[in-house]
């Protein structure tokens, strides 16, 4: 399978990332270039395989239902490049 | 006393420091000095002296009163994808512009709490993601290995400019291998998400271990593909290794594939008789072009753990081929799923835009390098509607069979797999990865098997190539048993002879 330039900019803007018109030949054609390399696939039997969830044999553990420890809302948004009281702060969303 | 405190092995580090033959501060001294020397290498991308000078107060205090850790007193190098409290965190990306984070993961609390000292913060491919720590946004390190025929001084204008013709120290932690094989620390955090460990440290000459899956906790350490994902360290001798991955290793309930089962101690295994030990030898791991010096060391490893009373069994490995393209659906996946909390709100750079989607965008745009937008957009193709089952469902099937592939050989006996770690030496900084990505993705071809079935695999260094580079073997051992790599490997060391590590040049 291979790309065209209309799925770059699709896949582009699901995966939230702007692309400049003269970036998208040569993306496609590296996209494409890794899409061939992985192509040989299609040819390995896997019919009655299951697919793997976990590499290593174990059940999920839970834990209790509980409040855990957590720094506070002070210091969670100390890193954020936009804040106001202990709120992430972004672009008017409504109108 | 040695002369140069930068010189010794961890292992005699430790003992000089717990007999007070050496201070850690006169330890911690040595190191700092020695890392400001070498910043041409740009192994370190934060440097913490202060830190580090307080932190070997504190280490004599305790060695004073009686109170000493297994680590006690040791300077280390973490590498950029490890939390560190305060301390910058970026994954030597531009996305986590200034980010510095609230918590220190689980592994480098270990590593505190057994008394080690932290020198600074290792440069790395951004996000882990590359294999010759080229797509850092700090730039490259340079290996303190010189290509053959440069003498010091073509080395030094080099590192001045571009450092094009140096050599790649690996990826992605390749700040980590550079510094240990540079003496710019004991020993180093790395990862390993495909090989990230155990190429940089062959390139180098230097020993890395990545533990079964599940046996350090990834909390704390940044995301690439967290079902490939595992911590390890990379240091100058097999049993350096053991010192530090037993400090590094243990159950976390904060990783919920962090796996309950005790740590033993590693340091016991080294020197233990393999007498009597199967080792596989994987028909497939015998590529087309493989080069003569790399099937001549392999032949060579085979020889050493036979003359050490171990028993040599061909096996067959018939998935190995598809395990490199299976990676390469798999882990950019996980990544492109990882990596989008990436978005300007919460924490690192944002770029403004016109509106939020733009916002994201353009943050996304600016703030993450070509190799992991091109890997965040493979990983979006795959999981998107209509391509799921034909990519990334296979992809897992295909890990299924891999998997299986060693279980046979572990229940026909196979105690441990020799393989060669990489397919070449080290090659030069700008010359590979440039036209097509799939070629700097070739290195990973021998390793990158072992993440996709969560086995433990170790690189220890087994000679020097035609051009007087480090090549090195790959050890792979059943689930959780590190142990037998570790004895093995010791017997590949003894036998190779150390390596000696280059004079600084720099």
């Amino acid at each position: 399978m291979s790309v065209d330039q209309a799925t770059v900019r699709r896949i582009a803007h699901l995966a939230r990332i702007a692309v400049r018109d003269e970036e998208v030949p040569h993306l496609q054609e590296e996209l494409n270039a890794i899409l061939s390399f992985v192509e040989e696939l299609s040819a390995v039997d896997v019919s009655g395989v299951e697919p793997m969830t976990s590499v290593i044999p174990m059940r999920l553990p839970l834990r209790k239902d509980e409040v855990g420890g957590h720094a506070g809302a002070d210091v969670i948004t100390r890193n954020a490049p936009g804040a106001e009281d202990h709120f992430f702060t972004v672009p008017k969303v409504v109108e | 006393m040695m002369s140069d405190l930068t010189k010794f092995t961890l292992a005699e580090a430790r003992d000089a420091v717990a007999s007070k033959k050496v201070s850690s501060l006169e330890l911690t001294r040595a190191h700092i000095d020695a890392i400001e020397k070498a910043r041409g290498l740009n192994a370190y991308v934060v440097e913490t002296p202060d830190k580090a000078l307080d932190m070997a107060k504190a280490s004599d205090a305790r060695i004073a009163s009686g109170q000493a850790g297994p680590l006690e007193g040791l300077p280390l190098g973490i590498k950029d994808l490890y939390a560190t409290e305060g301390v910058h965190m970026q994954a030597c990306s531009h996305i986590l512009d200034g980010f510095k984070p609230p918590y220190e993961s689980t592994v480098t609390s270990q590593l505190w709490r057994d008394g080690a000292v932290m020198l600074g913060k290792l440069n790395m491919d951004e996000f882990a993601m590359g294999s010759s720590n080229e797509t850092s946004y700090y730039g490259p390190v340079a290996s303190p290995w010189l290509p053959a025929g440069w003498d010091a001084e073509k080395g030094r204008a080099a590192l001045k400019g571009d450092k094009k013709g140096l050599l790649v120290p690996g990826g992605s932690s390749g700040g980590s291998s550079s510094a240990v094989a540079a003496h710019l620390c004991l020993g180093a955090t790395a990862t390993d998400t495909g090989g990230s460990i155990r190429q940089p440290a062959a390139f180098t000459g230097t020993v890395g271990i990545k533990p079964t899956y599940g046996r350090c906790s990834r909390w704390g350490v940044a995301a690439f593909a967290s079902s490939l994902d595992q911590a390890g360290p990379i240091a100058r001798t097999v049993r350096d290794t053991a010192i530090m991955l037993r400090s590094m290793a243990g159950y976390d309930a904060k990783d919920s594939t962090s796996v309950n089962t005790p740590v033993p101690d590693y340091e016991k295994a080294v020197g233990a008789s393999i007498k009597g030990k199967k080792i596989g030898i994987p028909k497939e791991y015998r590529i087309e072009g493989m080069p003569a010096e790399i099937e001549a060391l392999w032949s060579q490893g085979i020889a050493w753990l036979r003359a050490a009373g171990a028993e040599i069994v061909d096996i067959s490995l018939p998935h190995t081929k598809t395990a490199l393209p299976a990676y390469y659906i798999v882990a950019p996946a996980e990544a492109s799923s990882n990596l989008a909390r990436y978005d300007g709100v919460r924490y690192g750079l944002r770029v403004p835009g016109k509106d939020i989607a733009s916002m994201y965008e353009n943050t996304r745009a600016e703030g993450f390098g070509r190799e992991v937008r091109r890997r965040i957009m493979i990983g979006t193709y795959v999981l998107s509607a209509g391509y799921y089952d034909a990519y990334y469902v296979r992809a897992q099937k295909i890990r299924t069979l891999i998997k299986r592939d060693f279980e046979l050989a572990y229940n026909d006996g196979i105690d441990a797999i020799l393989t060669p770690a990489t397919p070449s030496a080290a090659f030069g900084i700008g010359e590979k990865g440039s036209a097509d990505p799939v070629e700097m993705y070739l290195n990973d071809v021998f390793t990158v098997t072992v993440n996709m079935a969560g086995l433990p695999g170790l690189a220890v260094p087994g000679g020097l190539s035609a051009s007087g580079l480090p090549l090195g073997l790959q050890l792979i051992g059943r689930p959780f048993e590190e142990e037998t790599l570790f004895s093995v490997a010791e017997v590949i060391e003894q036998a190779a002879g150390r390596l000696s590590l280059p004079q600084a040049w720099w």
